[in-house]
């Protein structure tokens, strides 16, 4: 059987980073393969050499035996081509329906709009989806968009289809349909690839494993030919995993007290509806939901940057409703936000500023109006080594460390002040599995220590492994709490969409 | 009397109706365009000289299109292909604008053409109050009200229209459909820009048949507020470039009528409202309601690492 698609030694630097080194690897008809590598591996950026958005620096690629250079999307397109990217490429205020002709080639410039919609409606039964044509996308779920992006491929008859972590905005039972279409996929000859960090897929879904580890292709391993701990040690290969114990006792004293809160976003809709949370002084308290269903809100709301239109939040005896971020750090609510290149740190900046970012107004680091270069430097000298950051030489601006690094010099300077609360919004989001196990030690270290962490994370498996509870949310409401001791991934799973759980309230 | 002051309404709005239609066209693509002031000015004067000329009003036009198409190229280059500050570029335009056109008008200044005439609808021209305001005017006016209908038609019913919006909205997204962002930018920077420097010609072709330096006073402004209170709509845009055009008539009417308060403060009048509108439809875009392009002022650079 010819490959449909073979990539040889390809290599592509950016100004400063090389992104790919040297990769290699194919991809048969009918084959699901699967791209395993930590966070900066380059997996991104060999996508995007395949789409035509990147051009490589060396190598080759060849299309069912045809050695093929891409010189934009429409190239890649051509040949068949498609991708689901992470941060899907759609237009939130257009239609599912515009959004899926955009994609269409062929398409006259005078359409008939009928004609389209029946074709479109004729595959979206095909595969037994619920998606209205006339809807605009920002109306609809994270799942249901990423239906959307499946279709545009589908609906250009694409033959090799990449999926970039495609399961990380669904539940189980959404992602186990998405599998059932991929193998549906697979069956009618097509070529996918697909990539994940979570192990449990890779083994349910791969017929063939390659991993990358920094820019290079170092395995590729057949089904039936690895486990889980094998493909592990070969994508972290000598580093280390920080290990860290839970602390399993927690305290009934009540630090924050979250009560019918009701949030408006900016389209008017409700993010957070009757929201009601009460986290306890040294717990982990996991919150789990698709993405999209008020996490985000939450987080904003307790940290200050969101204000309220109903409800009330106790930070003990103290009402801190609608307070700003600079009263929650004092209240001692520290945040990890979700998007740490754009909120979390200020990318131009040196590690260094970056680092006292919370704490440049106190008098350790100034002399009178001015910086006090000499404390600051020391500080970061500190923060660095007592976090791990590999941070470059001096003064580099934050935005050339890695996703870890970055990760952690948010964490350095957010829990500088000991704070009593952290809310960690996807903290390990993108990161390698070694940095990830950094950050779930610093959270856990930090509950030994009395600190209270909301920690809202996408991944089941972190949840269940690191929390003291878990409370499920669903469209803004808190559905119920969870022990993650006692509960099933399917039970969970059943209250991401909506259905009460059987424990209605753990005391 | 309310049909005469309809008539001088739809006049005085034509050509900030142009001007509007025009920047609309620039921003659905992702492009702000501060230049509509100086591609008003070099329209205005390219429209006349091109009549002046050759004798021929369409080739009058045509000239204004082609100049301003051109001045907006520049523009295009800048924003489009080179990734530079578009608030900047456009900026620079407007000066430009307003200098070459004060440089190139000087031969102009004092000589005189024959303008659009009105062209009387048969039928439709009789009908009460709305006829004459309506169906009673000059070709410009009738095209401009086709070319309200065509830009909608376009931008919605139209696989370029939906390229246009789509590279206005989410370039990536565009791109990774195999539409060539920089392409429609371009053509929507340069056509846009063109359609405004129609707007400048119907002020020396049709309002005053003549040139007058700077004749274009501040309506290229504002046009750019406008797009902002038409929501990024060619229909609403009508209605915005009329109640400006309702506003100039209004004042006009009052000067002539002779009442006591000042004339100046009657011709800041317009203006006065520029800003009324802008706050008051900011303040709608703030609370949601809001349908200017996500990717507006952002250049779009496909191997940029997010």
């Amino acid at each position: 059987m010819t490959d449909f698609l073979k990539i040889q030694n390809v290599r592509k630097t950016f100004p400063g980073v090389v992104a790919l080194d040297d990769v290699s690897f194919s991809v048969a008809p009918g084959e699901i393969h699967t791209l395993l590598g930590e966070n900066g591996a380059g997996k991104s950026t060999l996508m995007n050499v395949l789409t035509g958005l990147y051009h490589p620096d060396r190598g080759q690629i060849s299309v069912a035996g045809e050695p093929i250079h891409f010189t934009s999307p429409r190239d890649s397109l051509a040949c068949g081509i498609g991708m689901v990217h992470q941060h899907f490429m759609l237009v939130p205020a257009h239609s599912v329906f515009e959004n899926i002709l955009l994609a269409l080639d062929n398409v006259p410039n005078f359409y008939s709009k009928k004609k389209y919609k029946e074709k479109i409606q004729k595959l979206i039964d095909e595969f037994d989806l619920d998606l209205d044509l006339d809807i605009p996308v920002w109306k609809l779920s994270i799942g249901a968009q990423q239906w959307i992006e499946l279709i545009k491929l589908l609906m250009r008859d694409c033959q090799l289809l990449i999926l970039d972590e495609p399961t990380a905005v669904l539940t189980p039972q959404e992602a186990e349909r998405l599998f059932n279409v991929l193998r549906k996929l697979k069956e009618q000859g097509k070529s996918i690839i697909f990539i994940s960090h979570k192990m449990r897929e890779v083994m349910e879904i791969s017929d063939r494993v390659t991993i990358l580890k920094k820019g290079c292709s170092i395995a590729t391993r057949t089904r039936g030919d690895f486990d889980e701990s094998t493909l592990a040690s070969l994508m972290i290969g000598k580093d280390k995993i920080p290990q860290w114990q839970k602390n399993l006792q927690m305290s009934d004293e009540i630090v924050l007290d979250i009560q019918n809160l009701s949030v408006r976003n900016d389209r008017g809709l409700s993010d957070l509806d009757d929201f009601n949370l009460q986290l306890k002084k040294g717990e982990i308290l996991g919150i789990a939901g698709v993405a999209g269903n008020g996490q985000k809100a939450l987080a904003e709301v307790l940290t200050g940057l969101k204000n309220t239109s109903q409800g009330k939040i106790m930070a003990g005896e103290e009402d801190i409703t609608n307070s700003n971020a600079r009263y929650s750090y004092i209240a001692g609510i520290a945040h990890i936000p979700e998007d740490r290149k754009t909120i979390g740190i200020a990318p131009d900046m040196s590690v260094d500023e970056n680092l006292i970012m919370k704490s440049f107004k106190s008098g350790s680091f100034r002399n009178w109006i001015f910086q006090n270069k000499k404390a600051i430097r020391r500080n970061a000298e500190e923060k660095i080594e007592q976090f791990a950051i590999k941070s470059g030489p001096d003064g580099t601006p934050v935005r050339y460390l890695s996703g870890g690094n970055i990760q952690k010099v948010i964490i350095a300077r957010e829990l500088s002040e000991h704070p009593a609360v952290l809310v960690a919004l996807y903290p390990t989001r993108g990161l390698d599995i070694g940095s990830a196990g950094y950050v779930h030690k610093v959270i856990a270290d930090g509950a030994d220590r009395g600190m209270s962490t909301i920690l809202i994370a996408e991944d089941l498996d972190e949840l269940l492994k690191l929390s003291d509870r878990i409370a499920v949310m669903f469209r803004g409401k808190l559905i119920g709490y969870v022990d993650p001791r006692k509960t099933t991934r399917e039970e969970i799973g059943l209250m991401m969409s909506g259905e009460k759980g059987s424990l209605p309230d753990l005391p | 009397m309310v049909e005469i002051l309809l008539d001088a309404t739809v006049r005085a709005g034509t050509p900030i109706l142009f001007a509007t239609l025009g920047a609309i066209i620039n921003e659905r693509a992702g492009i702000i365009n501060l230049g509509i002031e100086g591609l008003m000015l070099i329209g205005a004067l390219a429209g006349f000289a091109g009549t002046y000329l050759t004798g021929s009003l369409l080739l009058g036009v045509l000239f204004a299109f082609a100049a301003s198409f051109l001045a907006g190229s520049i523009h295009a280059l800048i924003t489009v292909q080179l990734r530079g500050n578009q608030i900047v570029s456009g900026l620079a335009l407007t000066m430009f604008g307003v200098g070459i056109t004060a440089l190139f008008g000087k031969g102009m200044v004092g000589l005189t053409i024959v303008g659009f005439k009105r062209v009387a609808i048969p039928g439709l021209s009789q009908l009460p109050l709305i006829g004459r305001p309506f169906f009673n005017q000059d070709l410009l006016i009738y095209f401009s009200f086709l070319l309200v209908f065509v830009i909608w038609f376009f931008f919605y019913r139209t696989r370029w229209g939906l390229g246009v919006r789509s590279v206005g909205e989410n370039p990536a997204a565009a791109d990774t459909c195999g539409f060539s962002v920089s392409t429609y930018r371009f053509f929507a920077v340069t056509i846009g820009s063109g359609l405004v420097g129609i707007g400048g010609a119907y002020l020396s072709l049709a309002s005053t048949p003549m040139w007058i330096e700077n004749m274009t006073a501040g309506r290229g402004w504002i046009a750019v507020a406008l797009v902002i209170f038409a929501g990024w709509s060619s229909p609403r845009a009508m209605l915005g470039a009329y109640l400006f055009g309702g506003i100039t008539a209004m004042q006009l009417r009052f000067q002539a009528m002779g009442t006591t308060i000042s004339a100046h403060v009657l011709q800041m009048l317009p203006y006065f409202f520029t800003i009324l509108v802008l706050v008051i439809s900011t303040q709608r875009i703030q609370k949601g309601a809001s349908q200017q392009p996500e990717g507006l002022g952002l250049p779009y650079d496909r191997e940029d690492r997010k």
